[in-house]
């Protein structure tokens, strides 16, 4: 058992200096009915390295990575490059088995990329003050939901129909579980203008997105107007961060909350998470916002240094009274996200978007070129959707053996919504044209 | 003879004035290293990408007005900028990191490696899941693994950490009792004083009302404290209990305490955040516990990261098997994996999707790793030896240090700080371990013992390196007893002095922000 | 004028139908420094007991409680700014709110100086 140091002799010496004659000593506080006397009945014994090695190596062989041929899937993920250099900082022993900076003194690297990651959240989403991060968008977007009931003390939220439905779910759990009132608005591919018509003196926030799940693309600034004119929040979410880049972000929308997913930057697509929640507002709610802060402050020295901060708000402190029951960031994720930031500086996001955007309009081109194929999304960045003659579930399965991985049906996501002919489809700087023309081939032998 | 002159002295010179400042700042191997804003520029970049084309595009006017200006770094710099921050921190792989119901064991890198094959780090969570079998098999492989050790009916894999599976297992209570039809009535949950500030947070997050149970002179539960609260039990939801407790202790009553809230009509969750202590040897679900989250991070050794990510699967009894959240891998007759997503169907009485996706698959895959290294056979060991790890502790500084309570502790050690001086506390003793090479024990913490300090060794500590742990708390428990007053300025050889926290919060600076063009001029 | 204090070390100095709430020096001395307080706003209603300010410190956060039923007529926006005036001068300059009582009669539950001085003692 190669994780374990401890001998038997050293067992025995240290039962001797305990005082106790066996490990059973120290279980029989545990009533006499549940102490199980052998090991566990139905798992497999300890095994060497090669051993484990060769069974998960089995099981992901039986997995089709994006990497592997023409993939075209997004709808809150993206297959997108990560340099080198940023998987070699996560897996410094010091960034990836440490544990939350609660003792600053020697935590001031975990800190100062908190520090540098909220201010690169904070650009990139153009807000006042951004958080060390939440567990994923979904639950940021949650958490900005609850943050604006708090904010204005009401209890509506308004969701618009072209919020991820996995994003609009988590909201509305945790909402109603708040006792606070969900309205979900059609579903709509371009229908994000809605909110100003829906929001009234009693809402708290309405929630809409940009690019939204079909991609489309929408400048909130009216819907930011409406909902302050009757004293509600505009709460601005993304799934696609590299977008930020070239896209309206939410600060300039007026925006008071902006919730994200900021996997795109440094992290791969992990089947689903670990990734990496943005949360960002305006600077006085900053009191109101859940999850950790990092800020700047000073050693005994006199030397500059940073801490977690306003932990007033938080669950150890405030316990039934806390902003939020969150216990943790999604810190390596985070720090994934701002050695990438900072490999690619301002200048390369914005080249890195516009390859995005220009990958995306060269498949919109060619699918749309296709007879029976309609590009439904109007204004887009790197993803949208689109019909086929053809149901969308034997379209992707007839894709697949083709090799190429089509998208998202969009029925998957809105299994009640009619949608059973619509594919999301995204593009990323790794598509290349070669991509695009087999996914072409491929689309045309189908319909 | 033939005199080379070139050989140097190899003894050192006097080795004290050790405390003089350097023009360059750094200090020996402790580089100095500024904000990234300060040392790189927005045109700067560490990554080579193609010329963009400049199509027209299709963004429809929706486009950036100001750019972000974020600094970048050539990949030199980069790499330099987070080396040398990383320098100052505490680490797991560097020594031991005694912090109480923290668990921070040894994170192999096995798990590292097999996280990092493409077949699991580079699948799409809505590919066709003709696509994904074998990450749906691994998905299905790991619950059997975590009902298999809690011995419970059911587990929710989706909670993306700790806190997010007590809302998994909160949001799943709500439920049966809407389901019952008194999901208005019973609202009031029982929380012992000595509870982790997330158990009363969460049950306020899921709509209910927090009651209180005092802890007794034993450090567990007051039964008749707890009695006394179910006087009543028509408004009961549940209680939210921690076992091993946050005292380090095994909860004598537990089957009792479950008895009464099942016959209050309430149920009982349990937080498992101290399952390293039992695992392999004790089944919640011999227990009575209806649902208890596991910490992938903490007993399945993921790394904790700075602070996450996280993974906090849910386990359920019966009872509340049916609540729980979507999506779920079930297996077909054809021997297919699927994903049940929606509330429908099979799963048309779960309270619903608390995230995007299905879960920290990272950290599942790093988990299974971890439980398949160790087998049956080793997590039974792995438990027995960190209970007496944290026992010799406890034996080695109960005669320096005060042991909050009597006879055998779990997993963890407790200390109150009544052995301490006037004017020393606890937090001046959990600063000097650093000077001493150590990462403080969790302070201040329960609440129900004053001055508290926690002590979670963990199995993965030799006997050597506990000595030397020993040893050094020792002679700070004792200086701290003849009222030491230099502890009060401790750490004096971190990377950073004791920080100013009062100043970060009344003026919060919580980002970068560029100076003035006179302040540069005044520089 | 005259001032009256209560168990949870709020005090209350009461002119006419109108008193100024803060809370004691002795109050501020146990909660360290204080670095943000949340206030009421104008206009806001409570009755005597209720939670209506927070005070917080690095590490804690406490209630500030009403000492007796009233409306808030004017809020100390200054401690929004500057809360380390609580603990240099909370029973002067630092005062949170000021209130119109809606019924007098509740001060007869309060200590006076003396009183209250002898319950600090008793701590």
């Amino acid at each position: 058992m190669r994780y374990l140091p401890l001998t038997p002799e050293d067992r025995a010496s240290m039962l001797a200096t305990i005082g106790a004659k066996s490990a059973d000593d120290f279980y029989t506080d545990v009533p006499k009915a549940a102490r199980l006397k052998a090991k566990i009945a139905g798992l497999p014994d300890h095994q060497g390295e090669l051993a484990v090695e060769r069974h998960m190596t089995k099981l992901a062989a039986k997995n089709r990575s994006a990497s592997s041929g023409p993939f075209f899937v997004g709808a809150g993920a993206y297959k997108h490059h990560v340099p080198a250099t940023v998987d070699m900082i996560i897996q410094r022993s010091e960034f990836l088995t440490t544990y939350t900076p609660y003792q600053p003194e020697i935590a001031q690297g975990t800190l100062q990329t908190l520090f540098e990651f909220q201010t690169q959240v904070a650009a990139l989403t153009a807000m006042d003050v951004a958080n060390a991060s939440m567990y994923d968008g979904s639950t940021a977007c949650a958490e900005a939901a609850v943050m604006a009931a708090r904010v204005t003390k009401r209890k509506k939220v308004i969701l618009s129909g072209g919020l991820h439905p996995h994003y609009a779910a988590a909201t509305r759990l945790l909402c109603e579980a708040q006792g606070l009132t969900v309205v979900q608005l059609p579903v709509a591919i371009d229908g994000e203008g809605e909110l100003a018509k829906s929001v009234d003196g009693e809402t708290a926030c309405v929630i809409g997105q940009s690019p939204n799940v079909f991609g489309t693309v929408t400048d909130l600034t009216s819907v930011a107007k409406s909902a302050h004119d009757k004293g509600a929040l505009l709460v601005s979410v993304f799934t696609e961060a590299v977008s930020l880049g070239l896209v309206t972000p939410p600060g300039e929308m007026g925006a008071d909350i902006a919730a994200g997913e900021g996997q795109s930057i440094g992290n791969g697509l992990n089947f689903g998470g670990p990734y990496v929640g943005l949360f960002a507002c305006k600077e006085k709610l900053v009191r109101q916002m859940p999850g950790r802060l990092c800020g700047e402050t000073v050693d005994a020295d006199g030397k500059r240094g940073f801490v977690l901060t306003l932990s007033t708000r938080e669950q150890h402190i405030r316990r039934d009274k806390a902003t939020s029951n969150i216990c943790t960031n999604s810190g390596l994720c985070a720090l994934a996200f701002t050695s990438h930031m900072t490999l690619l500086g301002g200048k390369g996001l914005k080249q890195l978007a516009e390859l995005n955007h220009e990958a995306a309009c060269e498949l919109a081109d060619t699918l749309g070129a296709l007879k029976g194929v309609e590009v439904l999304t109007p204004r887009f960045f790197n993803e949208f959707a689109i019909r086929t003659p053809v149901d969308a579930e034997a379209v992707l399965a007839m894709l697949d053996e083709a090799g190429v991985v089509g998208g998202v049906r969009a029925s998957r996501l809105f299994p009640k919504d009619h949608l059973g002919d619509v594919i999301l489809v995204a593009a990323t700087e790794c598509t290349t044209t070669e991509d695009i023309a087999a996914y072409a081939a491929a689309l045309k032998e189908i319909i | 003879m033939g005199m080379n002159t070139q050989g140097r002295p190899t003894a050192p010179a006097s080795a004290s004035g050790a405390t003089f400042e350097t023009v360059s700042g750094s200090r020996g191997l402790l580089q100095r290293e500024d904000l990234l804003f300060e040392i790189g520029t927005p045109e700067t970049t560490g990554v080579d990408l193609p010329k963009p084309k400049g199509t027209k595009n299709r963004l429809g006017g929706v486009k950036r007005k100001v750019d972000t200006g974020l600094a970048g770094l050539s990949e030199p710099q980069a790499v330099r900028h987070y080396m040398r921050l990383s320098q100052k921190n505490y680490a797991i792989d560097l020594g031991l990191f005694p912090l109480g119901s923290c668990t921070m064991k040894h994170n192999p890198r096995l798990n590292e490696k097999m996280a990092r094959l493409p077949g699991f780090a580079d699948i799409h969570p809505l590919q066709p899941q003709a696509t994904v079998q074998g990450a749906l098999e691994l998905i299905d492989e790991l619950a059997t693994w975590l009902k298999t050790l809690t011995g419970m009916p059911s587990v929710a894999m989706s909670p993306k950490a700790g806190a997010h599976g007590e809302l998994c297992g909160m949001l799943a209570i709500r439920q049966a009792l809407i389901a019952r039809g008194e999901g208005d009535t019973r609202k009031r949950v029982l929380v012992p004083e000595s509870a982790h500030g997330t158990n009363p947070a969460t049950a306020v997050q899921c709509g209910f009302i927090v009651d209180e149970i005092k802890a007794d002179k034993r450090g567990r539960v007051d039964m008749e404290d707890l009695k006394s609260k179910l006087a009543r039990t028509d408004d009961i939801a549940g209680i939210m209990l921690t076992n091993p407790n946050t005292c380090g202790l095994f909860e004598t009553d537990i089957k009792n305490i479950a008895d009464l809230i099942h016959t209050a009509g309430g149920y009982f969750y349990c937080d498992g955040a101290n399952f390293n202590a039992i695992v392999g040897r004790v089944r919640p679900g011999d227990l009575g516990v209806d649902a208890m989250h596991i910490n992938l991070h903490k007993t399945f050794s993921t790394p904790h990261g700075g602070g996450g990510p996280g993974s906090g699967p849910t386990v359920f009894s019966q009872a509340l098997a049916p609540y729980a959240p979507v999506p779920f891998v079930t297996k077909d007759e054809d021997g297919l994996f699927r994903l049940v997503e929606h509330v429908d169907g099979e799963a048309s009485e779960s309270f619903g999707r608390m995230v995007a996706f299905h879960g920290q698959m990272g950290m599942f895959v790093r988990a299974l790793t971890y439980m398949l290294s160790h087998g049956a056979d080793g997590l039974k060991q792995v438990a027995e030896d960190a209970v007496l790890n944290a026992n010799y502790v406890q034996a080695r500084l109960k005669h320096v240090m005060t042991p909050a309570f009597d006879g055998f502790c779990m997993h963890e050690a407790l200390f109150s700080d009544a052995f301490t001086a006037d004017g020393i506390e606890t937090i001046d003793i959990a600063k000097a371990l650093i000077d001493e090479g150590y990462h403080p024990m969790t302070m201040y913490f329960p609440l129900v013992v004053h001055g508290a300090m926690l002590i979670e060794p963990t199995e993965t500590e030799s006997k050597a390196e506990l000595d030397r742990f020993c040893d050094a708390l020792e002679s700070i428990a004792r200086r701290a007893a003849q009222g030491d007053e230099t502890l009060k300025g401790a750490p004096y050889l971190a990377p950073a002095r004791r920080l100013d926290e009062t100043r970060a919060a009344r003026k919060p600076v919580l980002k970068w922000t560029a100076p003035l063009p006179e302040q540069i001029a005044a520089e | 004028m005259t001032t009256y204090y209560t168990k949870d070390h709020e005090w209350i100095r009461v002119d006419g139908d109108t008193g100024t709430v803060g809370i004691t020096n002795y109050a501020a001395g146990q909660l360290g420094d204080v670095v943000y307080v949340e206030l009421p706003e104008t206009g806001a209603k409570f009755a005597r007991g209720d939670d209506f300010a927070v005070v917080e410190s690095v590490k804690a956060a406490s209630d500030v409680y009403a000492p007796v039923s009233g409306s808030v007529l004017e809020v100390n926006t200054a401690l929004t700014e500057a809360p380390e005036k609580v603990n240099e001068a909370a029973q002067g300059d630092a005062w949170f709110v000021r209130v119109r009582l809606t019924d007098a009669g509740e001060l007869s539950g309060l200590m006076d100086e003396a009183a209250y001085a002898a319950f600090c003692e008793g701590l």
